[in-house]
């Protein structure tokens, strides 16, 4: 019954890197419900994340703890600098247009990185334990495992944070109507600067744990091509469509990768997308948007 | 100033080129076009060749995207499409290369059409989205079929002309200027049409132009198909120009870089996919060229990806923020201070 036992194991990775696919599709719906701006730097801004940490851990040779929560501020100080400067201009132009900008910026945050650490991979410091993990007699990467703890807590605190914070629920008054949240006295640009900035740093903490698993290199926006996938699927404005496609993504890119060799990951991601989209063209949870005339 | 232009009759009013110093101008410009191939060295030829490769595929995304307001992210796959027709037909067929063109456009294009009919179901983002999805797909299949030579990509032999085999920058000009001239035309005539304007007033609110009587789907395929169209014929000058086509020729970031292109020179604007694929084009020789001037220590080349990287990005956001109308828009006030001087604007 091996091959039982190696279909767990490759589900378990699965579910491993679905649980940091979901972390930065949450990361991904944050902006879009508060501000409606699709994000396609998405990847890239775990790039920097990722980046900074490194700059701090491995350059300044500064305590692990303190790089984590370093880059995390940084990124979030990022994410409030992008907001101000090139998405707050673009309020109330077409959705196709703000899109554009992000693609912009994705490309300056590589151009970026490339400038001042060159496009080499590099390798993060190791900073968690090593042992190998055995659920029963699955062998799981002990980086997959913490990551994927990591992801779950994290995305355990947003959830709370956004039910029982008065800025959490500010935000989702916002979504779900901005102008109607405008005369309740809510502040909309500050909640709009809010959700940038947490979308950042949520996105620098998903950089790292990816950047510990796999490497870092200025190549590492393609991990954005997933984490689209998986909101699209999801549905643009659902957390709960987020967490649950980004397991599914998972599950399935690690089948593919498993069983019809690493190129297909992609392949296989992109027709799951396309098949949901044919049958449900807001996604799995998202909500169906009405037009009139 | 621009003085007696009142148009005396329909014809007048709907011409191409509506003023006789339009008219003069293209006239400079097309002279220009042909005598510039004998005062150029080889590598701004190299140059002008691109510009006119991607413009001629920028007029075609801006069918789609800027005519229509369907935001495509695959014309590159579709450039990939027509490159991939033209070598398979050159290496295996030894078909007459304007047959080659052709049939790489029309290959081109029902890729399009099977791209193009989620355009029904899902919009803007989404259907971006999907494009993407298209030209993953489209790659894998090029970088995994035995037909397509595999990862290794496949050569194409110089197209031939009356005998002689055109293999040079300065032959080949020749193939790809007057090919680009005759597509922008086309997409130029398009929109004096009733399907051209039938894509304006879907672009403008779909839902206004289907009650208006236009049927959505089909016109939304059209666009699609059209738009690859162009992507095919300037996808087969690509193979013919650069005479090899691997898997990896044609990445996302290129069709990113159409869409660029179509920004930064005006959405829905004939003028505008040219000056953008032309000013995007450049941009990065300049960049080059500023670079290797400046008194940098060391390595210099080793910035010149990133910064250009930067710069791809930076274009595209300042654009949208302080211009998002492109370069049409400038060219526009330009010649609008000219038509009302000494009066002032």
């Amino acid at each position: 019954m091996t091959d039982w036992l190696f279909l767990f194991e490759v589900t378990l990775a699965g579910i491993g890197s679905g649980g940091l696919y979901a972390l930065a599709g949450l990361a991904f719906v944050i902006v879009y419900k508060a501000t409606r701006v699709v994000n396609l730097a998405i990847g890239e801004m775990l790039m920097m994340g990722a980046y900074i940490f490194f700059a701090f851990a491995s350059g300044l040779q500064w305590p692990i703890w303190l790089a984590v929560v370093l880059a995390i501020v940084c990124s979030g100080i990022m994410g409030g600098v992008i907001e101000r400067l090139a998405i707050r201009p673009m309020l109330g132009e077409s959705p196709i247009s703000v899109f554009m900008v992000t693609v912009g910026l994705g490309s300056i945050l590589v151009g970026l990185v490339e400038l001042i650490w060159t496009a080499d991979q590099r390798r993060l410091p190791e900073f968690m334990p090593t042992e190998p993990i055995f659920l029963g007699e699955a062998f799981i990467s002990s980086k997959v495992f913490y990551g994927f703890w990591v992801a779950v807590a994290l995305v355990a605190i947003v959830v709370a944070v956004f039910r029982y914070w008065r800025g959490g629920v500010a935000l989702r008054a916002t979504a779900s109507d901005q102008g109607a949240a405008y005369s309740m006295g809510i502040n909309v640009p500050r909640v709009f600067s809010l959700a940038w900035v947490a979308s950042a740093a949520l996105a620098a903490v998903a950089g790292i744990v990816v950047g510990a698993i796999g490497g870092l290199s200025s190549s590492m926006g393609v991990f954005g091509l997933s984490v689209l996938v998986v909101v699209i699927v999801g549905g643009l404005d659902s957390v709960v469509g987020a967490l649950l496609a980004g397991l599914l993504i998972g599950v399935l890119e690690a089948w593919a990768g498993a069983y019809l060799g690493g190129e297909y990951k992609l392949l296989v991601t992109f027709i799951v997308l396309v098949v949901v989209l044919m049958l449900r063209p807001y996604g799995l949870f998202g909500t169906r948007e009405i037009e009139r005339l | 100033m621009r003085i007696a232009t009142a148009k005396q009759n329909y014809m007048a009013d709907e011409a191409l080129f509506d003023t006789a110093t339009q008219r003069a101008w293209m006239l400079v410009f097309g002279l220009a076009l042909l005598l510039y191939p004998f005062l150029a060295n080889d590598y701004w030829l190299y140059l002008a060749c691109l510009v006119a490769i991607h413009a001629a595929s920028a007029t075609g995304l801006n069918i789609l995207t800027g005519y229509t307001g369907l935001v495509s992210l695959g014309q590159a796959a579709f450039m990939g499409l027509g490159a991939y027709t033209v070598a398979v037909l050159e290496q295996r067929y030894g078909t007459p290369f304007l047959l080659n063109l052709i049939v790489a456009g029309v290959v081109a294009m029902l890729g399009g059409l099977v791209v193009g009919i989620p355009s029904l179901r899902v919009k803007g983002l989404y259907l971006a989205i999907v494009t993407i999805a298209a030209s993953f797909i489209v790659h894998f299949i090029f970088g995994n079929l035995a037909f397509t030579g595999g990862s290794g990509g496949m050569t194409v032999p110089p197209p031939v002309l009356f005998g002689v085999a055109l293999d040079t920058s300065f032959k080949i000009y020749w193939l790809i200027v007057p090919v680009t001239i005759l597509m922008v035309l086309g997409a130029a005539n398009l929109f004096r049409t009733r399907v051209g304007r039938a894509f304006i007033a879907i672009r403008d609110r779909d839902i206004s132009a289907e009650v208006l009587g236009i049927p959505l789907l089909r016109y939304k395929l059209l666009s699609f198909g059209l738009s690859s169209f162009y992507a095919g014929v300037a996808g087969g000058l690509w193979a013919y120009f650069f005479r090899v086509v691997t898997p990896e020729s044609f990445p996302l970031i290129l069709s990113i870089f159409f869409l660029a292109a179509i920004i930064v020179g005006g959405m829905g604007s004939i003028l505008g996919a040219i000056l953008g694929a032309a000013f995007m084009t450049m941009v990065p020789e300049v960049l080059r060229l500023v670079i290797g001037l400046l008194p940098i220590e060391g390595d210099t080349l080793r910035y010149v990806s990133p910064v250009r990287t930067i710069v791809f990005g930076l274009l595209i956001v300042v654009f949208l923020i302080f211009e998002p109308q492109g370069l049409a828009e400038i060219w526009r006030r330009v010649r609008r201070f000219f038509h009302l001087w000494p009066f002032r604007t």
